[in-house]
């Protein structure tokens, strides 16, 4: 009986969101009395994978087959069900990211689980019950789960939980086989095309975002946004409208059809804060509003806001954030 | 080929959520419902992809009560072929596949399609468990859908990136943007989807494996701080010292 973590991996680095779920897994483990093991997923070094001993976990299983190096959903599902089994862990977590929600909801009729997605809390055992918090209704409500069965998934919502970090520590790091044959990687893909970041932050992933809507006025305009979010080490992002025009990229759309996202700073630039917007970024920890409107619906939901032409402020910020040295 | 579409019923996305007085369930006094805004790129390019074939049926799935008749009229207003109703509450994103499983398999369906969530559940589950329980392959969220013959081409975001994933019919698939552009109702439609076939069945398979105990509402922000815009430099130093997340 042990908790077991999926941790992806990309680059060799373990990602931000994993580190946030290994120790979610870790905390997990301690409520139950238990030790929290992980598998890893992706391209991954012996030397990172040790690390996650400062995010609570004792073990990592790590399968070198050299084609999980990318995302094949079959592949993942054998290799996370037969550690599952080897482990016999009765509770398993994951980022709730693309990769986790395809591998999780397949783990979940694989393994006769019960499936929580989106959760922002650890979970609570009170009268013999498991519940898991989760985001719901467009990050405009919670919803308390209760998980039945004897074994539970949970895929933790990125930045709703903080990885820990304590020093010095290693996790064992032990290969293991799931004998992957190749049937198992008949759904693999014949590409994988990675945006360019051109030294960016990936949104996804990034603590800091920088957003920009028709306020903007044109795609032209966008290296105000940019040059803001270099400064701060920020990814930029865009409102539906800029998208639709092809101002920017589908990819940096977020909002209710877009990304969902949650980073401790989302600073606004141009955008009026139409409730699909905001069901995109509501759960951002301070969100930043600059818009020359002073009417603008989306003061109602920030923290901060400045009523002004982004056109002179985000200068401004900009100068001011390089100034902070 | 035959599309299966598998819609929801949710809240229209300016709904302003509220719950019951014991947090138990979604007061849906005054709102109105919409097919979720996911779904309709499922919807659309399915009927796309029938035209452009020149042959094939869109059938519609809809797992709910009465109430969400008129969304499926309106999927069928936009030009699904005909439409299955399983009349249950969708009790959780388990149950729900197991209706659509059980109805993907008895009518062979080639292409199960669906938006890649719903706007109220927010699961982003019920495209893998079908995908298990049928042991086909689920592609999901798929941003592109091209078909030949019976070979699927789809582009599915990942963190990043995307991969071009080649599937063989049967398959499932979860859709998001930019797939195309969801189509609205025309007179002509909207007067023959009075016609066209609703059929209606009861569910199938075990209970839901999850339940809500409760619902909440997020913590009310505090007010937002206006900063002069003359001085707009101030907010940085508000934002390192003060929010302490710079």
């Amino acid at each position: 009986m042990s908790v077991l973590v999926v941790v992806e991996c990309a680059d060799g680095e373990v990602k931000k969101s994993s580190l946030e779920v290994a120790s979610y897994g870790a905390e997990v483990a301690a409520m139950l009395g238990t030790t929290a093991t992980a598998i890893a997923v992706g391209e991954a070094t012996t030397a990172n994978l040790a690390t996650l001993g400062e995010q609570g976990i004792s073990k990592v299983l790590y399968d070198a087959e050299p084609r999980l190096k990318d995302f094949v959903n079959n592949a993942y599902t054998k290799l996370i069900a037969t550690a599952t089994e080897q482990e016999q862990a009765k509770i398993i977590i994951l980022a709730n990211s693309n990769i986790g929600a395809a591998v999780g909801s397949r783990l979940s009729v694989r393994l006769k689980a019960s499936l929580a997605t989106n959760v922002v809390e650890l979970p609570k055992t009170a009268d013999g019950q498991f519940v898991v918090r989760r985001g719901a209704f467009s990050g405009k409500a919670f919803s308390d789960v209760v998980l039945s069965g004897d074994r539970k998934i949970i895929a933790v919502k990125k930045n709703s939980t903080e990885a820990k970090h304590e020093a010095g520590k290693t996790a064992e790091v032990t290969s293991f086989s799931a004998q992957l044959t190749d049937a198992d990687f008949a759904d693999a893909p014949t590409q994988v095309v990675m945006q360019d970041q051109a030294g960016g932050v990936l949104l996804p992933e990034a603590d800091l975002v920088v957003s920009g809507g028709r306020g903007m006025k044109g795609p032209e305009n966008w290296g105000l946004i940019e040059e803001l979010a270099k400064a701060l080490g920020a990814a930029t992002a865009c409102s539906k409208p800029v998208s639709d025009v092809d101002w920017r990229p589908h990819h940096e759309h977020v909002g209710q059809t877009g990304i969902t996202v949650s980073p401790n700073l989302y600073i606004a630039c141009g955008i009026s804060g139409a409730i699909q917007h905001l069901a995109g970024v509501n759960s951002s920890k301070v969100i930043v509003v600059i818009n020359k409107d002073p009417e603008a619906p989306f003061f109602k939901a920030a923290d901060y806001g400045i009523v002004g032409d982004v056109f002179d402020v985000l200068p401004k910020l900009t100068a001011a954030v390089k100034a902070l040295g | 080929m035959k599309f299966l579409v598998c819609i929801s019923n949710v809240p229209d996305t300016t709904t302003k959520i509220t719950f019951t007085p014991d947090n138990k369930e979604f007061n849906k006094a005054g709102v109105q419902f919409v097919i979720n805004p996911w779904d309709e790129y499922a919807l659309t390019r399915a009927i796309e992809l029938k035209e452009a074939a020149g042959s094939g049926t869109v059938t519609v799935l809809n797992v709910g009560e009465a109430d969400t008749e008129p969304n499926i009229r309106k999927a069928l207003a936009i030009g699904a072929d005909d439409a299955i109703r399983v009349n249950a509450a969708p009790q959780d994103a388990y149950f729900v596949a197991e209706q659509i499983a059980a109805i993907a398999k008895e009518g062979a369906y080639d292409v199960i399609l669906m938006g890649k969530e719903s706007i109220d559940y927010n699961g982003f589950q019920v495209h893998g468990m079908v995908g298990e329980m049928l042991g086909i392959p689920t592609v999901a969220p798929a941003m592109k859908l091209d078909l030949s013959g019976n070979t699927a081409t789809l582009e599915r975001e990942i963190e990043g990136g995307k991969e071009i994933v080649s599937v063989n019919t049967p398959f499932v698939a979860s859709c998001q943007q930019p797939m195309c552009e969801p189509r609205i109702p025309n007179m002509r439609g909207i007067m023959t989807a009075r016609t066209k076939p609703l059929k209606v069945v009861e569910p199938v398979g075990e209970p839901a494996r999850t339940a809500v105990a409760e619902f909440a509402l997020p913590a009310k922000k505090q007010g937002v701080k206006l900063i002069d815009a003359e001085n707009a430099g101030e907010l940085i130093k508000l934002l390192r010292n003060e929010a302490k997340v710079i």
